[in-house]
């Protein structure tokens, strides 16, 4: 019966700007560090001090409008949102409300095939708040005997990203998340670290039967894109097995458990909020003008969409490697120049060594990053494979060194001696060697036993100290046992 | 010389220093021990700065020994409005709340005033948070008023008009939101001019109304205003809302007369509602204007009848958000309790006084759900007629004028039980500053019932400042006031 | 324009003002009074005028993006009222019941 129930999605993202200063003040941005020693009179909100808009958020925000297809405002204000918390120097936060800087925008992304189109409500800019450390009660807020304020982080510029309710299932939500995640990198205007908290991810999810309002609930503390996948599947199953059960959901917010896997209730606060909202007078509306409109979109990088289409369209790749490829813009670089620079591999083949063996290798080594490959090596290593120079795995070998040494593969191959013997006359005396000293277990191939072939094959690559080409050694073996 | 060096305005002062009859150092003492003589009856001073003026007054005379070349105010000891924040000197706007706190930073203005060269003699005081037209809101007990003691000096500036009336500054800062300068400075018969929103920046102003607040000059004449006002007004980056356009010299037309100047006299707040004996006063000033050349004529701005109504909307609502800081966290007082909401409300309800709170509540209020419409944007919108009428008033007229306050200084505690009625005394002065316009008291004689000073209310466009003045002065030399409080000869 | 006792305490709350019996009293009918004498506003006719949010006619007020020096730690917390390791001290936030 659950079956025919509908899932309801909206996500709201908050997302840190890598400016250099803060929003309203001069006070460095930054992460970690002692704590209080980012903070100015005006970020502490001391009596007489007044903000002053950071030129750069603005263009930043903008830009994350752009890029979100979201119609840019001609003109925005700040609005004052207000309710006492002691993580917010001016009890107060400086933020956007009916006049925000982009709106009625869309995100596209594809899952198991399937296009979804996810409205964006608005993204406007505000101010971060401090953070509480919790002491005693094992550092939850809940149980906590007091708590300890650093504002090192108020008034970073916060940028505040919400969809539609239009994603449809946890699946699709993490890859709006991880899509949304991928254009904030390309843009260059975060870092976009969820487990750092640059990147933060609440959500509002409800079932109900195909048109019936559901009961919003809302998922807080999800710190990867991986547990905005688990809380809102756990979230999505708990809430079908209660309405299967002929029961009741009410509107409340849950906590999402990483360890535990679980969704918690938050005790709510009896206090309705009531935000007062009013534009802030200590601020000057901004009115970007068609000029610098014009220039900021100029300035926009390609995104991971157009990317993908380009790679998959006129390239040839698969959706997986775009996919990948894609996800961050240091590796679909790496891939465009590699692709240039090669003179026998094809776009498939770079494709394949960079999603495969270089990912894997780098997600192995921890010290190791993309910069330590330089693309043209990476583009030699793969024409001396496609050459048949080397076997694949020796193309590994050589690709693990050049992560450690940063040396060029022809280097390496010459140093190590590697090389593939495909000359048969060459390897026709070692395969007859080899066969002379197994016997019987050439007879059981010839009697149509082709079990121990492979142990046979293996024999002669290992006279052939891994050099022989396989390809070659399976035609002659075949050749002299049938 | 008979006269002492504390009864000097401060330009015949600076030019005293400048020329080396005198040194900044004896000036600052004169001013100093006229201080302790009259500080016990005035009450106009919350933290006195004796070793900080002798300081600064020592660096004006070693910059004359080597050869620098003096500003006009060099060397003329001046108090700030406790409300203006000063690094290093306790700054606690007149609330129990800020009773120990010491910014870290100074306000742009104390920084320009020091700039100029002007000792620091002290923080005077002030209704709590600017909020009041009395002084008697003030944490720290009234300041009472040089020409009778019985009387309040008006606010909220009340202590630094009191201090330049008696004597125990040469010149002040005081700040004006609704008529926080003019009115007292027109109760106390010094010269008091709030400048065109946007001129003077507010960065280091503790914030009351952050749309309607501005700092301005409280003198002894209008030169001083003048120079005072040259002293800090401009744009500051560290205020959004600080205009760019280019500062004029305004010193230097002060003496051109207003022969041919249009002056309107306002007529909704030139009668009903104000006492005979000030609107005396204010006929026999408007026929000096007369005399000096100026066309008067009379206008009418309906409007005005609903400023104090409107400005009781806005100011408290903007209020209600300036204050949210006050919550124990990060400075002044706090009341210790269990947990934070409870800490915050304690400490909230023992550190503001009662008009504090009625003025949080209030705004509160309007800004809440179901109320904003009604109220705040209701009130913004009116707001915008008032700048209408004034606007079409300006058409006709280069300047406008009414009386600074409705009545002379009244009793203290004549009005503390009645909240409207206090309200209504800053009648005359809420619609400018809610136009965001220039305006300025001067004083205009005494009343014939009560012996107490009575101003007139310069008013001019935005950044009329220039014409506001030398008319301001013209009135001033004809007029030829010299009176002064009983207290001022007692010595 | 009358403010009744629950509509005080909510705004009180919403203040954070610890208020007494007698204040919630005073303030309820000074309130309604002040707001029945606003009633004036009520009346004008504001159909199609802008509000005025802001006395100045200035757009696009920005800084560059420019770091400036901050406090040190010791200046940062010189005021505040507790103090531990470094940060500033508050009670639990959690309501205790
Ligand atoms: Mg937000
Ligand atoms: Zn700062």
């Amino acid at each position: 019966m659950s079956d025919d129930l509908v899932t309801t999605i909206g996500l709201e993202v908050h997302v840190e700007l890598k400016t250099a200063t803060k929003m309203f003040c001069g006070c460095p941005v930054g992460f970690g560090g002692e704590p209080n020693t980012r903070v100015c009179p005006v970020c502490l909100g001391h009596p007489g001090t007044l903000p002053t808009m950071n030129e750069k958020a603005i263009e930043y925000t903008t830009k994350i409008a752009m890029a979100l297809g979201c119609e840019v405002a001609p003109r925005s204000i700040f609005h004052r949102k207000n309710y006492f918390y002691p993580d917010m120097p001016k009890n107060y936060q400086i933020s956007q409300y009916d006049l925000p800087i982009g709106s009625h925008g869309i995100l596209e992304v594809e899952v198991d095939g399937q296009r979804h189109k996810v409205g964006i409500t608005r993204a406007h800019l505000e101010e971060d708040t401090g953070k509480s450390l919790h002491m005693g009660g094992g550092g939850r807020i809940h149980d906590a005997d007091y708590s300890l304020e650093d504002f090192n982080r108020a008034g970073t510029p916060l940028v505040e990203i919400v969809s539609e309710p239009d994603i449809t299932s946890p699946a699709v939500a993490r890859a709006y998340v991880g899509e949304l995640r991928s254009i904030l990198e390309y843009l260059g205007v975060s870092d976009v670290r969820m487990e750092e908290g640059s990147m933060r991810v609440d959500a509002n999810i409800s079932v109900a039967p195909p048109g019936e309002r559901g009961v919003k609930v809302e998922i807080k503390n999800m710190n990867s894109i991986r547990s905005v996948l688990r809380a809102l599947q756990y979230e999505e199953k708990r809430q079908r097995k209660v309405l299967g059960a002929g029961g009741s959901l009410d509107q409340s917010t849950r906590h999402w458990d990483e360890k535990s896997g679980k969704t918690n209730p938050l005790r709510s606060k009896e206090e309705a909020f009531d935000y007062r909202y009013f534009p802030e007078p200590d601020l000057v509306p901004v009115e970007p003008g068609v000029e610098w409109l014009r220039q900021l979109k100029e300035e926009l990088p390609v995104l991971p969409a157009e990317r993908r289409r380009t790679y998959e369209d006129d390239l040839g790749l698969s959706a997986y490697d775009a996919q990948v490829l894609t996800a961050t813009p240091g590796l679909g670089d790496l891939f465009e120049t590699a692709l240039n620079s090669a003179t026998q591999a094809d776009a498939k083949q770079i494709a394949n060594w960079v999603t495969n063996n270089l990912a894997g290798l780098l997600a192995a080594d921890g010290e190791a990053t993309l910069d330590t490959v330089k693309p043209a090596d990476l583009a030699g290593l793969v024409d001396m494979v496609a050459a048949g120079d080397l076997s694949t795995n020796q193309g590994q070998d050589v690709l693990a060194k050049m992560l450690n040494t940063g040396k060029d593969p022809k280097a390496l191959v010459d140093e190590a001696g590697i090389k593939q013997v495909s000359d048969s006359s060459e390897l026709e005396s070692i395969i007859d060697s080899t066969i002379a000293d197994n016997p019987e277990v050439a007879e059981r191939i010839r009697a149509g036993d082709q079990k121990p072939f492979g142990f046979l094959m293996g024999q002669v690559m290992k006279a052939t100290k891994g050099q022989g080409n396989p390809k070659v050694v399976t035609e002659i073996l075949k050749k002299k046992l049938s | 010389m008979t006269k002492k060096l504390w009864e000097h305005a401060g330009h015949e002062l600076a030019g005293l220093v400048a020329s080396g009859n005198v040194s900044a150092v004896e000036v600052a003492d004169s001013v100093l021990s006229r201080m302790e003589q009259a500080e016990p009856d005035v009450h106009a001073y919350l933290t006195p700065t004796a070793e900080r003026a002798r300081a600064d007054a020592r660096k004006v005379d070693q910059a004359k020994a080597a050869g620098e070349k003096l500003g006009p105010l060099a060397g003329v000891p001046m108090t700030l409005k406790d409300i203006i924040c000063t690094k290093g000197v306790r700054t606690t706007a007149g609330s129990k709340m800020l009773e120990s706190y010491v910014p870290p930073y100074s306000a742009t203005v104390a920084e320009r005033m020091a700039f100029a060269g002007l000792p620091l003699i002290g923080k005077t005081n002030l209704d709590e948070f600017a909020m009041g037209s009395s002084t008697e809101n003030s944490a720290y007990g009234p300041t009472c008023n040089p020409w009778d003691l019985g009387r309040v000096p008006g606010g909220s500036s009340g202590g630094s008009a009191a201090a330049v009336a008696a004597g125990q500054a040469v010149v002040g800062l005081g700040t004006d939101t609704g008529g926080s300068i003019r009115q007292p400075a027109g109760l106390c018969g010094v010269v008091g001019l709030k400048p065109t929103y946007g001129l003077v920046s507010r960065f280091g102003l503790i914030a009351f109304a952050s749309s309607l607040d501005q700092a301005g000059p409280i003198t002894r004449d209008v030169r001083d205003a003048a120079l005072v006002l040259q002293a800090i007004a401009g744009l500051d980056p560290m205020d959004s809302t600080s205009l760019p356009n280019p500062v004029p010299d305004y010193s230097a037309r002060l003496e051109d007369g207003i022969d041919g100047l249009k002056i309107g006299v306002v007529k909704q707040i030139s009668q009903e509602g104000v006492s005979q004996a000030v609107q005396t006063r204010f006929r026999g000033a408007v026929s000096i204007l007369e005399k000096l050349g100026a066309q008067v004529g009379e206008v009418s701005l309906p409007t005005f009848d609903y400023g104090i109504d409107i400005y009781y909307l806005i100011a408290p609502s903007e209020a209600s958000s300036n204050l949210a800081r006050y919550e124990g966290v990060r400075f002044g007082l706090r009341i210790d309790a269990p947990d934070v909401l409870t800490m915050n409300s304690r400490t909230r309800a023992a550190g503001f006084g009662a008009e504090v709170k009625r003025r949080i509540m209030l705004g509160t209020y309007c800004l809440s759900a179901g109320y904003y419409d009604a109220y705040y944007l209701k009130a913004q919108r009116a707001r915008t007629l008032i700048r209408q009428d004034f606007e079409r008033a300006y058409n006709d007229f280069d300047l406008l004028v009414s009386p600074s306050a409705p009545t002379t200084a009244f009793a203290m505690g004549e009005k503390l039980q009645d909240p409207l009625t206090m309200y209504l005394s800053d009648i005359c002065n809420v619609p400018t500053s809610l136009a965001g316009a220039a305006a300025m008291s001067v004083p205009c004689g005494v009343s014939a019932e009560d012996g107490m000073p009575v101003g007139i209310q310069f008013m001019a466009p935005a950044l009329g400042e220039e014409t506001m003045l030398k008319a301001a002065y013209a009135f001033e030399q004809e007029l030829g006031f010299d009176a002064k409080p009983a207290i001022w000869s007692a010595s | 324009m009358g403010i009744d006792k629950k509509q005080v305490e909510h705004v009180a709350k919403l203040a954070r003002l610890d208020l007494g019996e007698d204040e919630k009293e005073l303030f309820g009918s000074q309130l309604s009074a002040i707001l029945e004498h606003a009633q004036t506003v009520a009346a004008l006719d504001t159909d199609g005028v802008t509000p005025t949010s802001h006395s100045v006619p200035l757009l696009n007020v920005m800084r560059p993006d420019v770091a400036r020096e901050p406090l040190d730690q010791a200046e940062a917390l010189a005021n505040a009222p507790a103090v531990e390791s470094g940060h500033f001290r508050v009670p639990r936030i959690m309501e205790s019941e």
